[in-house]
Order: C-alpha cells, then sequence, then structure tokens
C-alpha cells in the first residue's frame, strides 16, 4: 500500500459522520486538496469524484447512515504520488461478489458503477478491511508533473 | 448548485430541461419523481436535456437508467439531449451508451420519437 521508501505527507485526515452532508464536505475536501498539489481542472474534478463515491459506499452501505459509526477520509503525499483511504465501520465488502456492471445483463441495473468510475477516474484502487472489519478503500493517482 | 427541472411540451414529446447537479439525496430523487410522474400523466414520449447539468454521481447515473426502464416498461422511450463531456465521459466508462440514444440537436431528437 503506501510507498514505504518516504515518509508520507498527511494532507487531510478526518473522521466524518455518515451523512450525505460528509459526502459533499469530503468531495470539497479532495478539491482543495487536489488543487493544492498542482492537479489541472479535469484531474481535480476526477478526484473530488473518486472521493465523493468511496465516501458514498462507505455511508449508505458500509455505516448504513448509522449516527453511531463514522467514516476516515485520509489523504497523503507519498513518492510521486497522492494517495486516500477511505475507511468505514461496516461489515466488510467483497468485491468479487459485486456484479459487474460492464456486463450486458447488469447494464440495466440501477446501482453498483462507483467501483467502476473510481478505476477509471484514479491509477489504482484497492479494497480491503480495517482492523475492525470494515472496508478499507486506498486509491493512488500519480502527482501532476511540474509545470 | 442542486438540481432544477422544468418540464416543457413540444408537440407530443415532453423535454425535461435539468439544470445543477443530480447526485445522491435530493437531486436524484426530484428526477426520479419528475420521470414517474410524467409517465403516471400517460407521457411516453420524454426527451431530457443535460445540457446544464454539471455533475451526475453513480446514484444519478442510476437514476437516469431507472428512468429509462420506468419508461421503457410504461411502452415509451426515454433519449438524451446536449451531453456535456463529463457526462458523455461517464456514459461511455459505464458503457451506457449502448442503451441510451443520445443527440446533441433538439430538432433531430423530436423527430426521432
Amino acid at each position: 500500500m503506501p510507498n514505504a521508501e518516504s515518509t508520507p505527507e498527511i494532507l487531510y485526515d478526518q473522521y466524518l459522520e455518515s451523512t450525505l452532508a460528509s459526502v459533499d464536505a469530503s468531495e470539497e475536501a479532495a478539491k482543495s486538496v487536489a488543487e493544492r498539489l498542482g492537479y489541472d481542472e479535469e484531474e481535480t474534478y476526477h478526484i473530488g469524484y473518486a472521493v465523493r463515491e468511496a465516501v458514498v459506499n462507505a455511508v449508505v452501505h458500509g455505516n448504513l447512515y448509522s449516527a453511531n459509526k463514522r467514516v476516515r477520509l485520509r489523504m497523503e503525499r507519498s513518492g510521486g504520488s497522492l494517495e486516500v483511504i477511505v475507511e468505514d465501520e461496516g461489515q466488510g465488502f467483497e468485491e468479487s461478489q459485486q456484479a459487474d456492471p460492464l456486463a450486458r445483463e447488469n447494464l440495466l441495473s440501477q446501482s453498483g458503477r462507483g467501483l467502476l468510475i473510481i478505476r477509471a477516474f484514479m491509477d489504482e484502487l484497492r479494497i480491503g478491511r480495517t482492523e475492525a472489519g470494515g472496508t478499507r478503500l486506498w486509491m493512488r493517482k500519480s502527482l501532476p508533473a511540474p509545470r | 448548485m442542486s438540481l432544477k427541472l422544468t418540464t416543457r411540451q413540444v408537440g407530443d414529446v415532453t423535454v425535461v430541461d435539468a439544470a445543477g447537479r443530480i447526485t445522491l439525496g435530493e437531486g436524484s430523487s426530484a428526477f426520479r419523481d419528475t420521470i414517474k410522474e410524467l409517465v403516471n400523466k400517460g407521457q411516453k414520449k420524454i426527451l431530457v436535456n443535460l445540457g446544464e447539468v454539471t455533475y451526475i454521481d453513480s446514484s444519478g447515473i442510476g437514476e437516469l437508467v431507472s428512468g429509462y426502464t420506468t419508461v421503457s416498461n410504461a411502452g415509451g422511450q426515454l433519449k438524451l439531449l446536449n451531453l456535456t463531456k463529463r457526462v458523455h465521459d461517464l456514459l461511455q466508462i459505464t458503457k451506457l451508451y449502448t442503451v441510451f440514444e443520445v443527440f446533441d440537436d433538439e430538432a433531430k431528437a423530436l423527430a426521432s420519437f
């Protein structure tokens, strides 16, 4: 996961309530971090979008909007990348059990496209478990080349 | 900016002009309610103009698909008009370009029903 050869610079690390307001706040925070790191407008949109989708999954599917559960959003600069971690306090998630949203029989499904879009917008996505059994989503995007 | 939906009748086609963000919560539920209301009124030709939609999240995409299914199941057609590049890209990523009929010219879209 994080690059062990460099000391990560923590850019954002917050525990958020399991609400839609947190979803909006996470998108804004991610866009702010991305702008600060020099990503262009389109990349900033992609990063904000990916973080929003990840936090939606955590709030809606992981924590089930529980007032007693929080979502951790952490963003850091590590090596030549922005790394983002989103953790929930749910029951965990097995990606292998998710239907392929691009399969012909699933194209008309109402949900199940979030991870697909995150993968398209970020350079790397990994899904694992927290020590407590919730879902930990880790994603990475290479930093923009210096201009 | 939240979602603003306006409907207008052009011949036998109902055009839904959407502006703002279609995201989980108010935006996606407003869109769902509008489409269901039109179908319940017997409208079977619906053209959704997304020209002023600045953002659609995966929940909003799900609502577009759900609207398409609702209208199709009622024997009608739901088509899309004026996609921004970002919405266009999302439909490509999700392969929904193979599902929706998409137009960038309103007159041609209206004539296609």
